[in-house]
């Protein structure tokens, strides 16, 4: 461009504005909305099927059983408290992941994961040779504060954050890498230090990102069955969670089974669509 | 380098995956002697049996096998009510071998078996704690001390119901740190040194003699467990099925059951 | 203010640009893409780390590699204007100000009060709550400004702050940046592309390409005698370099141009697309500078059309519609190019700067 081309260039139009925004229309394309409904019953039809059967001309008792309440209270504080430790520990960690070069990251992500493709019966037994009462660290400590994990509901809070972090790394550390870099950089020329930077720029731009994760990651940990029985075994009121109460109920009483299932879908379903409204909104 | 990271965790994966197998797996028993077979039967025998027949069963399927060559048995090994579910909603199934009655009346009240149930073996409660018993523990009452951690079986499962019966027999009082969804769960805390001890069958007790002790205590003889056995309405292979059942009560199929730490019935 | 050599290796990248700049000066970095403007930039800000060479700004080594010594980006006195502003969508206008002041100290109320001032001062009182989504571009790329002059930089950069406006606005933010920066006490440092920008907004330029500084100087020095072709295409002249001998100038390939200057020894010869005039065969009488030319390509230039054309020069020629009229303008057609030697320029081809 140049001096005698200028004249030339304030006649031209708005740069960077997209002429008009148009909705597309026409034909849904049959090779998609054929897979796309098949997928669509294949995820609807068993929860149909639980519908189908349930009792509901008992299900007002059934749900007075005061099991039921000691379980669903028990299953979201836990898969709460986990969200929150996977919140707590999976972010940062995110963060490393997605914005600091070191050796091994590569590796390091892929052990991240392996909670994903881990049996989470094997979970919980791993986590028990760990912090189990002969584990790596669960003599020292026992020994040392007192604390012991297995059989307890902070073990369950463990077992569901070991089985549910890695949904919430993964949608993190995705919201950084997909978060321009250059809002910190600005941050930077404004004297804002990394931590600064981090909780007054990062957290805010990837917030979306972080409540997508957080609720996967709990919906993740309520369902947990795998881990926690083994990890943290079955009681009620410390450590039977929903699930649990629901196998062990599908060993006598299909229909209570069902009703359990039902009450745990619900419960999860107000709440996660409740949070879509207010938080995972775009801002 | 793409894969390194991968095969790093799978390497990691696979090192939990057979911590796991090895906790759970014990080496069959020497097979028995096979008995005469039944010349006139062929095909496949399917069996669903309760998850603590798993090693006994396995050998006598081999050796039924071996006494009829045309034959070949294939298991589907799981909790009872879990069996006994699926024998109602059609899977497909020549016999049906329960840890509890409970179990088998959910399959004959749908109308599902082919005949009246015979029990085949009996099972009774032992106390599992770690090898050479280092709390020395000599009976229920030694399961009451506030330090004592010990695992039940869910009232929901057999081996459940069954200590509780034992337990109210014994008119103890005994608090658990955790009822387990199964037997072999239950002993694997024990195994895995989590609890103190665990009401265990005699037989699953046996079976993990390596790593726990299984202490005999008077009350668990009034919680004994029948194990019945019966071939299915639906069965596909009714002669082989039958063949199978013979077999089982069979005195070389009884002797790998005991051999297993069962009792005669 | 600012005393700094900035020399970057990176791969096959060379830079290497040495860069005063006074309290108060506004110098504008000019150069085509890759030259190593953006490089430049982002050392001077700390965002990307010298090889060599040195920053000093306010008498405070920021950046000095044979000594290790190194401030990080936050503890800079600078301020820095983004392309695209890059202002915190999750923060109003107010706060995306106050988000400096509060990083250097001040108290919540006094960080506000601070932006509420700026915010005035470049006329976005009113804006003050919305978020940078709801600003006007123009709105936006004051809100910018505003955020980096809310932290009295010792040294303002701008990178590009113009471009991503549209023509009409980018008149208006012109005019507006002009007073902003000249009432900056600190020293600014303009990278743009638009020789508009640097012409009407810096005191001083500097042309960078490939890393090197082809030409320094102020506007009027650099807009009558480019020495380069990219400065020449930049100021819409056509650049010739040659040997001088009187008013005659040889260029490499043996071409002679007369021009209206006298010189003797290496020089270059410079003259206006408008000065060309076109004919459809060889015209009779005065200009010398008479030669057969391809077309190779035409555009709508202004009220012009602009012509380019090849044969022993390449060069650029404008001409009315009606005197294209009465040519036959097609690519690849030939036609006789003229250049009166009063309207070509000469002076001696010097080191750069």
């Amino acid at each position: 461009m140049s001096l005698l081309d200028h004249a030339d260039t304030a006649t031209r139009p708005a740069v960077g504005r997209s002429p008009r925004r148009r909705r597309r229309t026409g034909r849904i394309p049959v090779a998609l909305l054929v897979p796309a409904t098949l997928g669509l019953l294949f995820l609807v039809l068993p929860l149909a099927g639980l519908l189908a059967r349930t009792p509901w001309t008992t299900l007002p008792t059934r749900l007075a059983e005061p099991g039921v309440l000691t379980a669903l209270r028990l299953s979201l504080l836990t898969a709460t408290l986990a969200t929150l430790l996977c919140l707590a520990l999976g972010v940062p960690l995110a963060w490393l992941l997605a914005r600091v070069r070191f050796p091994g990251r590569r590796v390091v992500r892929a052990l991240v994961t392996v909670p994903l493709v881990l049996p989470p019966v094997v979970g919980g037994v791993a986590l028990l040779l760990v912090f189990g009462r002969r584990g790596l660290l669960g003599g020292w400590l026992d020994s040392t504060f007192g604390i012991t994990l297995p059989f307890t509901t902070a073990g369950v809070v463990l077992a569901e954050a070991f089985v549910a972090m890695p949904f919430l790394i993964i949608a993190v550390e995705g919201a950084l890498r997909g978060a321009d870099t250059r809002y910190e950089e600005a941050a930077a020329t404004l004297g804002a230090g990394r931590w600064t930077t981090f909780t007054h720029v990062t957290l805010p731009l990837i917030g979306p990102g972080i409540a997508a994760g957080a609720v996967l990651c709990w919906a993740r940990a309520l369902g947990e069955f795998g881990a926690t029985i083994t990890f943290a075994g079955n009681f009620p009121g410390r450590t039977q969670t929903m699930p649990l109460a629901v196998y062990l109920a599908l060993e006598t009483d299909l229909e209570a089974a069902i009703v359990l299932s039902l009450l745990l879908l619900t419960v999860s379903v107000v709440i996660l669509a409740s949070l879509r409204d207010r938080w995972i909104t775009s801002p | 380098m793409r894969t390194r990271p991968f095969r790093t965790a799978l390497v990691a994966v696979a090192a939990l995956a057979v911590l796991a197998v090895t906790a759970c797996g014990d080496s069959d028993s020497g097979g028995a002697p096979a008995d005469g077979g039944d010349p006139g039967i062929t095909g496949t025998v399917t069996v669903f049996a309760a998850a603590s027949l798993t090693e006994s069963f396995t050998t006598i399927g081999r050796n039924f096998e071996a006494a009829n060559p045309g034959v070949k048995v294939t298991f589907s090994f799981a909790g009872s009510s879990a069996l006994a579910n699926q024998i109602n909603q059609g899977a497909p199934a020549d016999v049906f071998a329960s840890a509890a009655p409970a179990n088998m009346k959910t399959v004959t009240g749908a109308g599902n078996g082919d005949g009246t149930p015979t029990t085949f073996v009996k099972n009774q409660l032992v106390i599992a704690v770690p090898k050479g018993n280092p709390d020395g523990v000599t009976g229920l009452v030694d399961l009451t001390g506030p330090d004592a951690k010990v695992a039940l079986c869910a009232e929901q499962v057999p081996c459940g119901a069954a200590a509780r019966k034992a337990l109210d027999a014994a008119g103890v009082e005994l608090t658990p740190v955790t009822l387990e969804q199964d037997v072999k769960a239950a002993l694997a805390k024990v195994r895995l040194g989590e609890v103190d001890a665990a009401l265990v069958y005699r037989t699953d007790a046996k079976a993990g003699a390596a790593e726990v002790d299984g202490i005999e205590f008077p009350e668990s003889a009034g919680a004994v467990n029948d194990y019945p056995i019966i071939v299915l309405k639906d069965a596909a292979n009714p002669a082989a099925a039958r063949a199978f059942v013979s077999h089982v009560l069979s005195d070389a199929g009884r002797g790998v059951l005991t051999a297993a730490g069962f009792q005669a019935p | 203010m600012l005393d700094a050599h900035l020399v970057v290796e990176v791969g096959r990248f060379h830079l290497d640009l040495p860069l005063r700049i006074g309290a108060g000066e506004v110098v504008a970095l000019l150069g085509p893409n890759g030259a190593g403007k953006t490089t430049a930039l982002r050392t001077l800000a700390g965002l990307a780390p010298l090889s060599g060479g040195h920053i000093t700004l306010a008498g405070q080594d920021l950046d000095r590699p044979d000594t290790r010594r190194w401030i990080p980006t936050e503890r800079r006195r600078i301020g820095m204007v983004f392309q695209d502003y890059l202002l915190f969508p999750h923060l109003t206008a107010l706060d995306n100000v106050a988000f400096g002041p509060r990083r250097h100290g001040a108290d919540r109320r006094g960080a506000r009060q601070q932006a509420a001032g700026w915010l005035a001062r470049v006329g976005l009182a009113e804006q003050a709550r919305r978020k940078p989504r709801q600003l006007s571009g123009g709105q936006a790329q004051r809100v910018a400004l505003a955020r980096a002059l809310a932290v009295d930089p010792a040294l303002l950069l701008l990178d590009e702050p113009l471009a991503a406006l549209d023509a009409r606005t980018r008149l208006d933010m012109r005019a507006q940046l002009q007073h902003h920066l000249a009432r900056h006490p600190g020293a600014s440092l303009l990278v743009t592309h638009d020789p508009l920008d640097a012409l009407v907004l810096a005191d001083r330029l500097v042309i960078l390409e490939q890393g090197r500084v082809v030409q320094e100087g102020d506007a009027a020095t650099i807009t009558a005698q480019p020495r380069t072709e990219y400065v020449a295409r930049l100021v819409g002249l056509n650049l010739y370099r040659g040997r001088a001998s009187g008013n005659t100038v040889v260029l490499e390939d043996g071409f002679r141009l007369t021009a209206a200057d006298q010189h003797d020894g290496d020089a270059f010869v410079a003259f206006r697309p408008s000065a060309v005039a076109l004919h459809p065969h060889r015209p009779d009488g005065s200009p010398r500078n008479t030669w057969p030319a391809t077309i190779t390509g035409i555009q709508r230039h202004g009220d012009n059309l602009r012509i380019q054309l090849t044969g022993p020069i390449e060069v650029a020629a404008d001409i009315t519609p009606v005197a294209a009229a009465r040519l036959d303008l097609v690519p690849g057609h030939t036609v006789w190019a003229a250049v009166k030697a009063a309207e070509t320029h000469a002076y001696p081809a010097g080191p750069a700067c």
